[in-house]
């Protein structure tokens, strides 16, 4: 560690703990409380990595979340790499690895560096010039942009840290706990507000924390002093919670707030294990302050990126705070006040300035006149015109301004320096307020954006108000909190303030060279390498609004989003249109404010709490008898049983055939049920269903299709009813919520006349389904006190029953065409129940089948599944299903749509069988059909829902949807395919016992 | 995210709520007397306004009740909420 580069004077900074790490392979040390950018800098070191397009050297920049350049690769080649993580927030730990971006084979020697001397035939929009033609060569082109893109690498593995979400509801929210976030929260809390106060540091007190300067104190204390006796007072409030190392990345409406907390970034690994790494809090606030200061700017000329440039502001907290020295040989370039703190705080520290170079021709504040006593040159008037060094800056040149700042005169005066501070005046962080829906004020003197109106109840105070000087910052923060939190203020009464600071600015956006504009390249976002060249060019090409020179340019695109350039973007523009700066207004400011990793945003919903899902009572036997699973909704539902080794195709084809041999069982707890009660329930059925319900007796049940208002169809099942003015309506699985929902709209808003309830009673009941010629056998020896014969339990009728003694129902329903009874018991005997069923018919061969045996067994007699066999395009004569559509009620849901002038058309899709010319070629479900391959282009015709091989039919089965389908029975179509084509035959939806013989048979 | 004051529950989060379209559009009482015209009016026509807009919402995580509101879609700002079958509070 070079010494003289550490000025061990920091009380920030724990100098009897050394930390070591490691940057590019290389082991360096640094102390406890630095971040890796103070410890880079202590060890000498600037150029940490390289710029994206053109590959530039790019050293350390600021000391905040501004960063553009020291974006660094964190943790290499472990699972917690993360890349463009900002080397000025990570807090230094033992063991800590980090390493440069966007270069190879090392910072230091970069290949993609000879794109810096291509830079001439890579202007802005040079992709989407250059690429756009010959079009068929963009796959080509692709490889090698992909290649370029992007920056550091992604992690490979799973992430093995623990992230959580956190609600938060507090009466005063304070956002930033520089000095002025200091006060308003306590004052808010000590007003009995119930107060949170966050910062994005490890530290709290913000610039103000390491503020020593003798020219601005508070009732003649220093700054620092000062603010230190109020946090140690605020940490004792009972009404405020303090987080630190949390920073706000979203404000939305309603004052609706994230911030992530950082947990154990800035701990050593081995100390991480088990523990929270990131919390994200979602604050919901009845009132925020908003105290996010201010980012400096940095001053727009020929050559300004070079390792060595720093912001001057960040020089000075480099030596305040970690007794760090960024140069030996310091220059200060600046066209306001607030370089010579800095000056001044080198001063104190014998750290040598070469010189000031000022833009004003004019410097007579106080504090300018003291840094001129230590004999330091000030080159009034001045501007830098380009810099020299390739890996660190060593010289600059400088020229005298025009009197109107457009031209630089006089003779060219080479100076040298190993660090070269920038400052262009303060933008005030106004993201948050932006985000929230604020509209900003464009404040002519100093050129800054302001909040103007506030869309809810906040308020922002200190530099990110435009408030620089500490005088204006205190004032008018006590002034607006007394307004704002409706107090009469006690606190502070006697605040007795000196500072020093003049206000005055030399404003000019873009500094000029005496070179032309194309030879120089004057960075105005850094990270992406966009100059003042490409903001000109764009204006030449034609773009106007600020949002397109943007995108063009790229310029506020970076992980940084422009929080150094885009101001200067936007004096370019202006400038260079002609127009005022206040008409272009700023680009959006979106969320979130820095970065966050997908696992802060992701939570605790990772692995099995990916997604919520539900299982049926039944669900542990079907795991336990070896069955795969398929998500239908949010259930899990058993898809098929394998046996030994059999794949998918051979447990169906088993399945199927047990099923209509002799017996199948199917767990059908997953349909969604809902209960209906009232007087005038028959009539609400009436009016939703598409068939007539009043003459449904008591005990009998009905298949129904509802339909959207549009005709379409939207959901089917079978309803029972249960007694005079109670149903129990059965949904598909993946339609139960929005089924509901949907009933529920019709009964609250249309019809409240009606006399009905409705409640979801789907998780209430387990349901078996037990099918197959031998079916009645098994159910009978399960409830043998139900009497199963025809005459007294026939096809579509339903029976209260006890299996033991608890109370079931038994309904004799069938979607697999054979004889059926399904039995709905309290969810918590669904498994005994069904394991009673499986013993009962061991005799049977009673066979376990899931939902793809059911989908085929379903198939074979033309049932549909509304979402398979339909698309929301498909009514129900679309359907063939002409029978369930009641002519003679005078409205349904959806009936007025079924003569519309497009429902009436002969030749919509409707749905038909497909029968292969070759029985055992089975069609891929989605396949076109097609009648002549040979036209260009080929027209399509339908496609193809549902497609099986049939073990009972020994053939393959298909169903699709065809423009015309009903007149084209027994015509040959084609189903084109990757290789093949395919020969099928148009046949009836039906293919097995279309007279319904088998749900009757007498066995 | 929105806090809305359910007229059934009082304040909640957005995220228990769902959308639903403009409000005020009654079902025709005899759809079948309708022309085609008519009945698309109906069905398919819906103001999409940067303004002043009335909504439906349901309090689907909730109370399940429908309801009225009026939002400022151009800022998000609610003026008004109030149950299906009354007036509008606001113009």
């Amino acid at each position: 560690m070079s010494n003289n580069l550490r000025f061990k004077t920091s009380k920030f900074i724990d100098e009897t703990y050394r930390v070591s790490f490691k940057f590019n392979n290389k082991t360096y040390f640094g102390f406890k409380g630095d971040t890796l950018a103070s410890a880079l800098l202590a060890n000498g070191i600037h150029l940490v990595g390289r710029s994206f397009k053109y590959h530039r050297p790019r050293g350390i920049m600021t000391s905040g979340s501004e960063e553009p350049n020291a974006i660094i690769q964190l943790h290499d080649n472990s699972s917690r790499t993360e890349p463009n993580v900002r080397a000025t927030e990570v807090e230094i730990y033992e063991g800590l690895v980090a390493s440069s971006q966007n270069c190879w084979p090392s910072v230091n020697f970069d290949v993609g560096g000879i794109n810096n001397l291509l830079s001439p035939i890579l202007p802005a929009g040079f992709y989407y010039k250059t690429f756009m033609w010959p079009a068929s060569f963009w796959e080509k082109y692709e490889y090698f942009i992909r290649k370029s893109a992007g920056l550091g690498k992604s992690p490979k593995v799973a992430d093995p840290d623990i992230y959580e979400h956190n609600y938060i509801h507090c009466d005063v929210l304070v956002i930033g706990a520089g000095i002025s976030g200091i006060m308003a929260a306590k004052i808010a809390a000590k007003n009995g507000f119930k107060t949170l106060l966050v910062d994005e540091k490890s530290y709290l007190g913000g610039s103000s924390i390491y503020d020593n300067s003798e020219f601005s104190k508070i009732n003649n204390q220093l700054t620092c002093s000062w603010l230190e006796k109020e946090i140690n007072e605020i940490s004792k409030l009972e009404n405020l919670e303090i987080k630190i190392r949390t920073s706000v990345a979203a404000y939305h409406g309603y004052n609706f707030l994230l911030a992530r907390e950082s947990l154990t970034d800035h701990l050593p690994i081995n100390q991480r294990d088990k523990k929270v790494r990131h919390r994200l809090l979602k604050i919901r606030a009845k009132k925020v302050i908003t105290a996010t200061g201010s980012i400096e700017r940095p001053l727009i000329f020929d050559n300004n990126d070079r390792p060595g440039i720093l912001l001057s502001s960040a020089i000075k907290k480099y030596i305040d705070l970690y007794g760090v020295a960024c140069g030996e040989n310091n220059i200060l370039f600046t066209n306001n006040d607030t370089a010579y703190e800095t000056a001044m705080s080198l001063i104190q520290r014998g750290i040598k300035i070469n010189a000031i170079i000022d833009n004003r021709e004019q410097v007579d504040s106080k504090i300018c006149y003291e840094v001129e006593k230590n004999n330091i040159k000030i080159y009034k008037g001045f501007s830098v015109v380009d810099t020299y060094g390739y890996r660190r800056i060593n010289k600059i040149s400088i020229m005298k301004l025009s009197k109107d700042g457009q031209t630089v005169i006089g003779d060219k005066t080479k100076l040298n320096c190993d660090c070269l501070g920038l400052s262009g005046g303060w933008t005030p962080a106004v993201h948050l307020f932006t985000q929230s829906g604020g509209k900003l004020k464009f404040r002519e003197e100093d050129q800054v954006f302001i909040p103007d109106v506030y869309p809810s109840d906040q308020i922002s105070i200190g530099s990110c108000n435009g408030d620089f000087g500490l005088e204006e910052v205190i004032k008018n923060t006590l002034s607006s909190l007394k307004k704002f939190l409706n107090i009469d203020n006690s606190e502070y009464k006697t605040v007795e303030i000196i500072s020093v600071l003049n206000q005055s600015k030399r404003n000019i956006w873009l500094l000029p060279s005496d070179k032309s504009i194309g030879k120089t390249k004057s960075f105005v976002d850094y990270q992406n390498d966009a100059t003042s060249k490409d903001i000109k060019l764009a204006l030449r090409e034609g773009f106007r609004s600020i949002e397109h020179v943007k995108r063009y340019t790229t310029t506020g695109m970076g992980t940084d989003q422009g929080k150094l350039g885009n101001m200067h973007a936007l004096g370019i523009i202006s400038e260079t249109a002609g127009t005022k700066m206040g008409e272009h207004g700023t680009t959006t400011f979106r969320p979130p404010y820095t970065p966050l990793t997908f696992g802060t945003i992701v939570g605790r919903n990772v692995g099995e709490f990916f997604d919520i899902f539900r299982r049926t009572p039944i669900h542990d036997w079907h795991v336990k008898n070896n069955a795969e699973f398929e998500n239908v909704g949010q259930w899990k539902r058993a898809w098929y049983y394998p046996k030994e080794n059999e794949n998918m195709h051979q447990a169906v084809q088993r399945e199927s055939k047990a099923a209509r041999d002799s017996a199948g069982i199917l767990d059908a707890s997953t349909l969604g049920k809902i209960d209906i009660q009232g007087t005038d329930a028959s009539e609400f059925l009436n009016r939703v269903y598409t068939n007539a319900w009043s003459k449904l007796a008591v005990g009998k049940c009905r298949y129904g299709l509802m339909l959207n208002e549009d005709g379409m169809v939207y959901d089917d099942g079978v309803t029972t009813r249960l007694g005079e003015n109670h149903y129990i309506m059965t949904t598909t699985t993946g339609g139960a919520a929005n089924v509901l929902g949907k009933l529920e709209d019709y009964l609250q808003t249309e019809w409240p006349e009606l006399d009905v309830y409705l409640s979801s009673v789907t998780d209430h009941y387990a349901t078996i389904s037990v099918c197959g010629p031998n079916s009645k056998k098994i159910v009978s020896k399960v409830i043998p006190d139900l009497d199963f014969s025809d005459e007294m339990f026939p096809h579509m009728s339903f029976k209260n029953a006890k299996i033991g003694n608890i109370k079931c129902r038994v309904m004799r329903i069938s979607f697999t065409g054979e004889q059926s009874y399904e039995i709905n018991i309290q969810a918590n005997f669904g498994k005994s129940v069904w394991e009673r069923c499986m013993d009962a018919g061991k005799d049977f061969n009673i066979t376990p089948y899931g939902t793809e045996t059911m989908h085929l067994l379903r198939a074979e007699k033309g049932f549909i599944i509304v979402g398979q066999d339909t698309d929301a395009t498909l009514t129900p004569i679309d359907l063939q299903m002409d029978w369930i559509v009641s002519k003679k009620k005078y409205d349904f849901i959806g009936k007025r749509s079924l003569y519309r002038s497009d429902t009436i058309r002969e030749d919509r899709k409707q749905l038909v069988g497909l029968l292969t010319e070759n029985p055992e070629e089975v069609l891929e479900e989605g396949a076109q059909i097609v009648s002549d391959v040979k036209k260009s282009p080929i027209e399509m015709l339908g496609h193809v829902t549902s497609s099986y091989y049939s073990p009972n039919l020994k053939k393959s089965i298909a169903l699709g949807v065809l423009k015309s389908g009903k007149n084209m029975l027994g015509q040959k179509l084609i189903i084109p395919m990757e290789n093949k084509n395919i020969n099928v035959i148009v046949a009836d939806p039906v293919f097995l016992d279309k007279e319904g013989k088998k749900l009757n048979a007498k066995l | 995210m929105f806090l809305i004051n359910c007229p059934f529950c009082g304040e909640r989060e957005q995220s228990e709520f769902k959308a639903g379209g403009e409000a005020h559009i009654v079902r025709p009482k005899q759809p079948t007397e309708l022309s085609d015209d008519e009945w698309a009016e109906y069905l398919f026509m819906r103001k999409n306004i940067k303004g002043v807009q009335f909504e439906r919402w349901n309090h689907i995580h909730g109370c399940r009740k429908w309801f009225n509101m009026v939002r400022d879609t151009s800022n998000d700002q609610i003026k008004a909420v109030y149950k299906m079958g009354e007036k509008p509070p606001v113009k």
